[in-house]
């Protein structure tokens, strides 16, 4: 007969070693989750990232305003039709000239001039690199190389007049186009979807 | 170890008894201090421990002290800085001992991290020193990364938008690990204060916690010497290395002369030149961040830019930020890169003397490039230096196989 009390049983020994891992161990995940959900955008921010009403009726063409939403600058632009002209024309040098990569626009902004009015473009002006906020340089030139677009400080990277990315260039994307609809002629609502008919 | 008698301990008051019985201090002290043996022929390359200790503490101070008058608001942070330069009595000194020391700081640790390079303190058995120092240079850039954001001026906000925005290149999780980072859409006063946080509470802690291990492992082992042999090897009769010397007091006398001149340089920049001509203190952030207009240059400090123009050589937003953590993240598997017989320098072959050189040439020429535009020859320049970069860590298991040695003396040398 085996010494009761000298006796270790190793298999249980093992088995309350793993319990206690397992049990301790779920315990501190789930004690984690409200500490790690605080650093989430709470609901504060989240009302403040609700949608923006712009006026573009007095936009002149060829003008371009920049609007807040969500604390993204946007850039409306209404194009010309000489600006409109130039679209189809650099359509070889940029990588997605089709707006093939779905998450950067809207269903209603996969088209030539990625937006709901071919006069009106809507981007974020946030480079799709890294964020910064790229420069407005919409003449052609001084560089041969160069016919009107969005030009990156930072990193530099060129997106044409349609927000869409050069080849050879650090950003993947096309300037991403926001949720946005018309509310009225000259009037357009920045955060939320067109309504379908 | 008997007949070993040093000066604490020796003539035991009633106090230290009492004390000894119940905290290892006499112990303590002997193990770390007193009976600490490094090696007699240290140069001036291992001064730089030290004086990354000192300014962890000059940090420690002006930072708590910084704390009192700053506010952690998108509204207020700006102001406040400048409340501290202005009105604040010395605040301006105080201020421009943390910002002058954040530099020094990075200054002393690249330096530090060179010895080691030079004389193989990384090797076997030293890897756990430094696995722990390179965990203490990632928390270094964190904590340097999160400070920088707090005086909320155009380069903290536009430097901050483009290093968070790296994380949204990680496929499927990237955008909702930025928007966690961030706790809102953009850069906001949210940031701002959890920033504060991992600054002042967070990261400081780790930082201590890290410095601890760090100097245990050490103390374990032993310091390396620039001969790169092992004293204790050939110890005496009392069982003390040869060639080793008490750390107290012989190594912290000689400190102390580095503690002075270092404070001597470390003044004259405070009262001289505190931001650098732009270098430590960007003329960007003087002014309040504008979340409508990025500068039409953006550069980090001057500290992170080898690894920022690494970053900007490729034309992909996905390679370029895998290999910008490649190009921080390297340096960590030197010691098993590393395949030579020898530790020092002084013993090496003509590889990897050209190797380092290279590679030092290669972080100076990156890290000048990445102050200047993306445009013109930087663009292909910044890419031959990445290569070269690289190629030092990529390459080093062939060179330093094949690369002739010279034989190594049992015992340490002054000259060699």
């Amino acid at each position: 007969m085996t010494d009761d009390v000298d006796h270790i049983d190793r298999r249980r020994r093992h088995f309350l070693t793993v319990a206690t891992l397992v049990t301790g161990g779920a315990g501190m995940v789930a004690a984690s989750i409200p500490f790690l959900s605080s650093l989430k955008p709470s609901v504060r921010a989240k009302a403040l990232g609700a949608p923006v009403e712009v006026p573009v009726g007095s936009l002149e063409p060829g003008e371009m305003i920049r609007v807040m939403w969500r604390g993204r600058l946007v850039f409306v632009l209404r194009r010309d039709k000489e600006m409109l002209s130039r679209l189809t024309d650099v359509n070889d040098l940029l990588r997605d000239p089709h707006s093939e990569i779905i998450d950067q626009q809207p269903e209603f902004a996969v088209n030539e001039h990625r937006s709901l009015r071919p006069e009106f473009l809507i981007v974020e002006g946030a480079c799709t690199h890294l964020g910064c906020a790229p420069l407005a340089e919409f003449e052609v030139g001084p560089a041969d190389d160069w016919f009107g677009g969005f030009f990156c400080p930072c990193h530099g990277s060129r997106f044409d007049l349609s927000g869409r990315v050069y080849k050879g260039v650090p950003a993947p994307t096309n300037l991403r186009v926001p949720p946005y609809r018309f509310i009225s002629d000259d009037v357009i609502i920045i955060g939320t979807e067109p309504v379908t008919a | 170890m008997a007949g070993l008698e040093s000066q604490v301990g020796k003539g035991r008051s009633a106090f230290i008894k009492w004390v000894d019985d119940r905290f290892p201090w006499t112990e303590t002290m002997r193990y770390h201090v007193t009976e600490y043996y490094a090696s007699k022929n240290f140069n001036w390359w291992y001064i730089f421990g030290v004086l990354a200790m000192v300014i962890l503490v000059i940090q420690f101070v002006t930072g708590i002290f910084l704390t009192m008058n700053y506010k952690p608001s998108a509204a207020e942070a700006f102001a406040s800085i400048e409340y501290i330069m202005r009105d604040v009595e010395w605040g301006w000194l105080i201020r421009y001992m943390h910002s002058t020391g954040a530099s020094f700081l990075f200054i002393v640790v690249y330096l530090h991290m060179f010895r080691a390079m030079l004389y193989g303190s990384y090797k076997k058995p030293r890897e756990l020193i430094w696995i722990i120092g390179m965990l203490i240079f990632f928390v270094l850039f964190a904590e340097a990364f999160a400070g920088y954001l707090l005086p909320w001026g155009q380069m903290s906000y536009w430097g901050a938008q483009v290093i968070i925005s790296l994380f949204g290149a990680i496929p499927f999780v990237g955008e909702a690990l930025v928007e966690w980072i961030r706790g809102d859409y953009y850069i906001s006063d949210i940031t701002l204060n959890r920033f504060f946080a991992f600054h002042v509470a967070l990261l400081p802690l780790v930082f201590v916690a890290l410095i601890f291990l760090h100097i245990v492992a050490l103390h374990h082992v032993g310091s390396n010497n620039p001969d790169g042999i092992e004293i204790k090897e050939h110890k005496g009769e009392d069982g003390v290395p040869l060639d080793g010397i008490a750390f107290h007091p012989y190594h912290t006398s000689k400190d102390l002369v580095g503690i002075i001149v270092f404070l001597m340089i470390f003044s004259a920049v405070v009262f001289f030149a505190p931001d650098m001509g732009g270098y430590f203190l960007e003329h960007a952030n003087f002014e309040p961040a504008n979340m409508m207009a990025t500068p039409e240059h953006i550069a980090p400090a001057w500290y992170f830019t080898p690894f920022y123009a690494i970053l900007r050589a490729v034309p992909d937003k996905l390679l370029g930020t895998i290999l910008f953590g490649a190009s921080v993240l390297l340096p960590a598997f030197l010691p098993w890169l590393d395949r030579s017989r020898v530790k020092s320098i002084r013993y090496r072959g003509w590889m990897y003397k050209l190797a380092l050189t290279i590679f030092v040439v290669s972080i100076a020429v990156l890290g000048w490039l990445g102050l200047q535009p993306a445009e013109g020859i930087y663009v292909p320049m910044a890419r031959v230096f990445s290569i070269l970069y690289f190629s030092f860590f990529i390459l080093m298991p062939y060179y330093t196989t094949i690369d002739k040695t010279k034989p190594v003396p049992d015992r340490v040398v002054y000259n060699a």
